[in-house]
């Protein structure tokens, strides 16, 4: 268990900027997703971490001792890769050992060290197996087992759940979630794939094109999104965003000509034509058996979805009217995209 | 999806007739050549003799008792097994390098070592000649014939590697490291186990080319390094034509390298279908 703090790291690729400064303070046992859109630069900075790229400028620190020039096994590392990146030829415990085996740990202590990290695991059955013989998810198990064998300061995922299919992939993120529980190590989780983010999350990192856009707690983030991207990018289906023209004269008083309001789909609550915040034809309606999600298109031509009721939902070409549930309006500056 | 052709009556006789066709024509020098190693320098260019002859050993024992065949084997098994074991030994960490930490100018510099491969040999004849015979006074020795096999077929050792090195993921190599492998642990623990396959094509491959090498070796040695290559080329032209003996010493030749591929051709099919799991 260890802290990590990242100090105003840069990388560049040839002349091409690919992270632009990044500052982050882990704390010991806390569990930290880096989320963002492709080409983000998330993996890159986990791919630092590690020490398998590079570090251009700027520090990582991992219990306060400066890491940019240590090996990667030692720095009390252990990643988890995407594409699980088990030894072909090796059988499980074999793959398990092998850190092991090359930090000349005696034969007793490695045994003892895979056949309690597969016991954790419940891989037991197939420590003789080799991985081709292994299911998708069996072997993301095996990695993970590789990863904690090792005992490491921080662990990290570089989007392991990604090839996984989808009932699988809840299952393993739940068991994601024990362990971090029952190691209480501090864990560093990349992903693309925000409802991971949040489910995962003590604290969620959200990066684009290399920057860090916002640091907190996926409450925080979900609440209080800092400017227009994150506020777009965390919660599922996204905000909805209208300027000042495509709301009602009431709420337009609220705002200034340059503002965009942010309304999240659960947050409009179906009114009266009088009192609405906003209101439009209904073009489609995609029903999820416990609610449905109305989607909306308003007299400008914007589009938005509302969550509903199934009952009340009415028919398609029907004129639908949304207030905002109190407090749940959020202000973004268009040039800036900042939160106002 | 399998796709159903339909075999037409033509089709079915016509097909293997030409697969026979073109087996045999492959075949059929190959099989004279053994052929006429069991006939006698005599009988070997009379037309009576042709298909019905007595056949002889003569040939064989002539060539082990007053050629030295043995020598000249043994002087191919050193300069091929030492130049593929040197030709595998650098190519192995420069396939490596390029494939898993390569440049904006690996491209090229893989690109320039096959150009190596196209200057004419006798270009090159006269300095090769005079640089070891008169400069360096290594000329008919086995350190030249294995120095210059290793080099000319170097180009293609490393292209091969690179290619067979380019399928392992490279997060194989970056979970190694992770591990606590060195970069030779990472090319002995893992890169070597998971392209064995490839690496033994390379090297029989490599193998193949040292014995066959003709050009360097017959005209680089005189004696003491002299290979089988030097031996057919010792019993051609000036004597006159003697068929019988030149197919024997060409049948034994080429014996070892035919009778190593059949061998060895099981073990590269699986080598060569082994897949990494991704």
């Amino acid at each position: 268990m260890a802290s990590l703090t990242i100090n105003d790291v840069h990388k560049t690729y040839g002349t091409e900027p690919v992270l632009h400064g990044v500052n982050l303070t882990v704390e010991d046992g806390e569990f930290v997703v880096f989320v963002g859109p492709s080409g983000c630069g998330k993996s890159t900075l986990l791919r630092m971490i590690a020490g398998l790229e590079d570090i251009t400028s700027g520090s990582v620190s991992i219990d306060g001792l400066k890491v940019n020039d240590v090996a990667p096994a030692k720095r009390g590392v252990a990643m988890v890769f995407q594409t699980y990146a088990l030894y072909p030829h090796m059988s499980v415990y074999k793959n398990m050992a092998f850190g092991l085996r090359q930090a000349k740990t005696p034969a007793e202590e490695i045994d003892r060290r895979v056949k309690a990290a597969a016991d954790v695991l419940q891989i037991t059955d197939y420590l003789d197996r080799n991985p081709r013989n292994l299911s998708g998810g069996q072997r993301q198990r095996v990695a993970i087992g590789r990863a904690i064998v090792r005992d490491p300061k921080v662990f990290l995922f570089d989007e392991p759940l990604s090839n996984l299919d989808a009932s699988l992939r809840v299952q393993t993120r739940i068991e994601i979630s024990k362990l971090h529980e029952r190691l209480g190590s501090t864990m560093i989780y990349v992903t693309h794939d925000q409802v991971e983010a949040m489910t995962l999350a003590d604290k969620i990192v959200v990066l684009k094109d290399g920057r860090v856009e916002q640091i907190g707690s996926p409450t925080e983030l979900y609440d209080q999104p800092q400017n227009l991207f994150v506020a777009g990018f965390i919660g599922s289906p996204k905000m909805n965003f209208f300027n000042r023209l495509d709301v009602s004269e009431i709420t337009q008083k609220n705002m200034q000509n340059e503002d965009t309001i942010g309304i999240r789909p659960e947050h409009l609550v179906a009114c009266a034509e009088a009192d609405a915040c906003v209101s439009g034809k209904l073009e489609l309606i995609e029903n999820l058996g416990e609610y449905v999600l109305a989607h909306m298109v308003g007299s400008n031509g914007t589009t938005f979805i509302a969550k509903m009721d199934r009952k009340q939902v009415g028919n398609i070409g029907d004129t639908l009217a949304f207030k905002v549930i109190d407090g749940n309006a959020h202000m973004f500056d268009r040039t800036s995209t900042q939160r106002v | 999806m399998a796709v159903v052709t339909e075999t037409t009556k033509f089709g079915k006789i016509f097909w293997p007739v030409l697969a026979w066709i073109v087996a045999l024509t492959f075949f059929f020098p190959i099989f004279w050549m053994v052929f006429t190693s069991f006939k006698t320098d005599a009988d070997s260019v009379k037309p009576e003799y042709l298909f019905v002859f007595k056949p002889t050993l003569e040939n064989y024992i002539n060539m082990t008792d007053n050629y030295d065949y043995w020598r000249f084997a043994l002087n191919s098994l050193i300069t091929a097994s030492f130049a593929t074991t040197f030709a595998l030994f650098v190519g192995v960490p420069c396939a490596y390098v390029m494939a898993f930490n390569p440049t904006r100018r690996t491209k090229d510099i893989l690109l320039w070592m096959l150009s190596t491969k196209m200057l004419p040999a006798a270009a090159v004849l006269y300095p090769m000649t005079f640089l070891t015979k008169n400069f360096l006074n290594i000329f008919d020795t086995h350190f030249l014939i294995i120095l210059v096999l290793c080099l000319i077929n170097l180009p293609i050792v490393i292209w091969m590697l690179f290619t067979y090195f380019k399928e392992i993921p490279k997060e194989i190599l970056e979970a190694g490291k992770m591990d606590g492998a060195n970069t030779w642990g990472e090319i002995k623990d893992i890169l070597l186990p998971l392209a064995w396959g490839g690496l033994a094509s390379t090297a029989l491959l490599c193998f193949i080319f040292c014995w066959n090498e003709a050009y360097w070796t017959v005209r680089l040695t005189t004696t003491d390094a002299a290979t089988l290559s030097k031996l057919i080329e010792g019993n051609r032209a000036p004597e006159g034509l003697f068929f019988g003996r030149l197919s024997a010493v060409s049948t034994a030749a080429v014996g070892p390298i035919v009778v190593l591929g059949w061998f060895c051709q099981k073990q590269l099919v699986q080598g060569l279908t082994f897949g990494a799991v991704k």
